[in-house]
């Protein structure tokens, strides 16, 4: 596990929550500030206890919490590298599902240690997706909501109108069904090759 | 191209190679893809000579059409004349042989950005559309972006770190109790002085009736006392002077530059006025005073520098045993005393030096002055001495012009409750 996903937590808890609440619960749990360096590692642990206590500090399942953090990771302007880095994926929504398999290879281009669960995209039938994520070993957290609530946010970002469906998991992977209605359905947002940031 | 391939072909390049160029037999533009076509605009392409609508930078001086047909094959290095910061690469393909009628002697070159399509991606606003599927610019930019990222949050964990690396070198090298340097960084800094070779002064200071106040009121009194002396000293000194608590209340000063005894005199004289002002803590007052031993670098160079601090030692003990609010400075034993004439041997209390000298201390000032000399705040000045005054001001600190300095005697330095 990496420290970049637990501050993505942090930042998550403390936009939608406010900063008492976070401190509150790191303080709750002991949780030391490396915990939430990016480019260090971290104990999985780490991660699972943050998201039940701040789950259970608002009588909600660790899945509705995370299905929330996938999809403000996309979709808040805060972190609109992420959504840009999602978005070199393809020019349209289906052209992004096919390239979500290589998305754990993208992560690691961009950072050596970032270790994401593999994911796998079938095709069930015409605008039809079945997307599998592996579970990673020994971490009871499931990373599928995360996942769900980025698919969400990137369809509209895309203008494509979908349905997701978490189906459930088993002991190897979790599974998300996607119907993809209307792949031009609005606009969606821009995307620019050349980002500012990028440009020399 | 003839017949009914040229069509399907030009298609083909224009999908596969969107930034081709097709050359006629006469050297002329015939053709070009979607993506250059679009760079080069509003410009048109077709119809000008190739050799004029590009500049090629390797090979160079390629004149004519027949130099450029003979680069079949070749890796190119060229610029668009009309666009010179994109650097281009490509290839040249000779359709057909010059002499095979037809389409013979035409060429086509393939272009693509090398590094440059950073800025040609952003200059142009190109998307991913506009270049062939199996280019890999779009990874490059995806690559570059998330590198990008990494690296400025990179810089951000290396700057705390660096952060956190200086905050821990400060505590490792700070008294906690007065924020002065500690015994640690103090032997760096004198050892780091005598290497460089520099002249420096080194005093010695030590708080006469400190272990009173700290008997007599405790140890919360004994820390307000030794953070305000830290705080008055340091305002009496340089910023570019040390100041480091090497004991309970020992303190050693590092000057650097200082290279005469009136200087040391009066920066000595200054310290002791400092520490003798009443310190309160709003209940409680106290006074104390100190003794301040010194020694030059250039009174004997080449000294380790375990041997400057053993003479400023000596020197302080000599302080000591003048009295309290006393400072000596140490002497080499073959250098000209301050007064002029010998070095006697053996150590002399400065209350009685006379001509100011003792052997290894001299007295803290020229023959003209009685320095060295307590006077007990409460009772006047002690037998035998007489109260020192000097005039300052000798650049070393903001002057205080003549001062009159006074040490509390025993019975006036212990805190007294108001």
């Amino acid at each position: 596990m990496n420290g970049l996903i637990n501050r993505a937590i942090a930042c998550f808890v403390r936009d939608s929550y406010g900063d008492p609440l976070w401190e509150e619960v790191t303080a709750r749990l002991g949780i030391d500030e490396s915990a939430f360096e990016p480019l260090m590692p971290c104990d999985p642990g780490v991660t699972a206890r943050l998201v039940e206590a701040v789950a259970a500090r608002f009588s909600r399942s660790s899945a509705d919490l995370l299905e929330d953090l996938g999809t403000y990771l996309v979709a808040q302007p805060r972190s609109e590298a992420i959504r840009r880095l999602l978005r070199f994926g393809g020019v349209d929504f289906a052209e992004f599902l096919e390239s979500l398999e290589d998305l754990p290879d993208r992560a690691r281009l961009a950072m050596s240690e970032l270790d994401l669960p593999a994911i796998s995209l079938y095709m069930q039938g015409a605008g039809v997706f079945r997307v599998e994520m592996a579970r990673a070993d020994g971490a009871g957290l499931r990373f599928g909501p995360v996942l769900l609530g980025m698919l969400r946010a990137m369809a509209d970002d895309y203008g494509a109108l979908v349905v997701l469906d978490y189906r459930g998991c088993d002991a190897t992977r979790e599974i998300i069904e996607v119907r993809l209605l209307d792949a031009a359905f609005a606009d969606g947002r821009g995307f620019d090759l050349a980002s500012g940031r990028a440009a020399p | 191209m003839s017949g009914a391939a040229a069509p399907a072909m030009a298609a083909m390049l224009d999908r596969f190679c969107p930034m081709h160029v097709v050359i006629g037999p006469t050297g002329h533009v015939i053709g070009g893809g979607p993506t250059l076509t679009k760079i080069v605009a509003p410009e048109p392409m077709i119809g000008r000579r190739f050799l004029e609508l590009f500049e090629l930078t390797r090979p160079r001086a390629v004149q004519g059409v027949a130099a450029l047909r003979a680069l079949d094959g070749a890796r190119l290095r060229l610029r668009l004349r009309s666009r010179p910061r994109y650097a281009l690469k490509g290839q040249l393909c000779l359709l057909a042989p010059e002499n095979a009628g037809g389409t013979g002697g035409a060429m086509v070159v393939n272009l693509a950005f090398g590094i440059s399509v950073v800025d040609a991606v952003r200059d142009y606003g190109l998307s991913g559309a506009d270049f062939a599927v199996t280019d890999l610019a779009t990874e490059m930019l995806y690559l570059l972006e998330a590198k990008t990222l990494a690296m400025e949050e990179s810089r951000r964990l290396n700057r705390r770190l660096e952060g956190a690396r200086l905050a821990a070198q400060e505590q490792a090298l700070t008294d906690t109790l007065t924020g002065l340097r500690n015994r640690r960084a103090f032997d760096a800094l004198l050892a780091q002085a005598v290497q460089e070779g520099g002249t420096f002064a080194l005093l010695h200071l030590d708080l006469d009736f400190f272990k009173q106040v700290n008997d007599t009121h405790g140890h919360a009194a004994g820390d307000l006392v030794l953070r305000v002396a830290a705080r008055r000293m340091l305002s009496v000194v340089r910023a570019r002077d040390v100041i480091a608590r090497v004991g309970g209340d020992e303190f050693v000063l590092l000057l650097p530059g200082i290279d005469a005894t009136g200087t040391v005199e009066t920066v000595a004289r200054r310290l002791v006025a400092a520490l003798e002002e009443p310190v309160s803590d709003g209940t409680l007052t106290c006074r104390v005073s100190a003794s301040i031993g010194a020694t030059l670098s250039r009174d004997d160079p080449g000294r380790a520098p375990g041997e400057i601090m053993d003479a400023a030692d000596r020197a302080l003990y000599a302080a000591k045993a003048a009295g309290r609010g006393c400072h000596r400075l140490h002497v080499a034993r073959d250098a000209a005393p301050p007064g002029g004439g010998p070095v006697p041997p053996g150590l002399q209390d400065a209350g009685d030096a006379g001509g100011g000298q003792c052997a290894g201390i001299a007295c803290s000032a020229g023959a003209d002055q009685k320095v060295g000399i307590c006077q007990d705040a409460d009772t006047g000045p002690r037998a035998g001495g007489a109260v020192d005054a000097v005039s300052g001001g000798d650049g070393v600190a903001p002057g205080e012009g003549t001062s009159t300095w006074q040490v509390a005697g025993a019975q006036g330095a212990a805190m007294r409750s108001r």
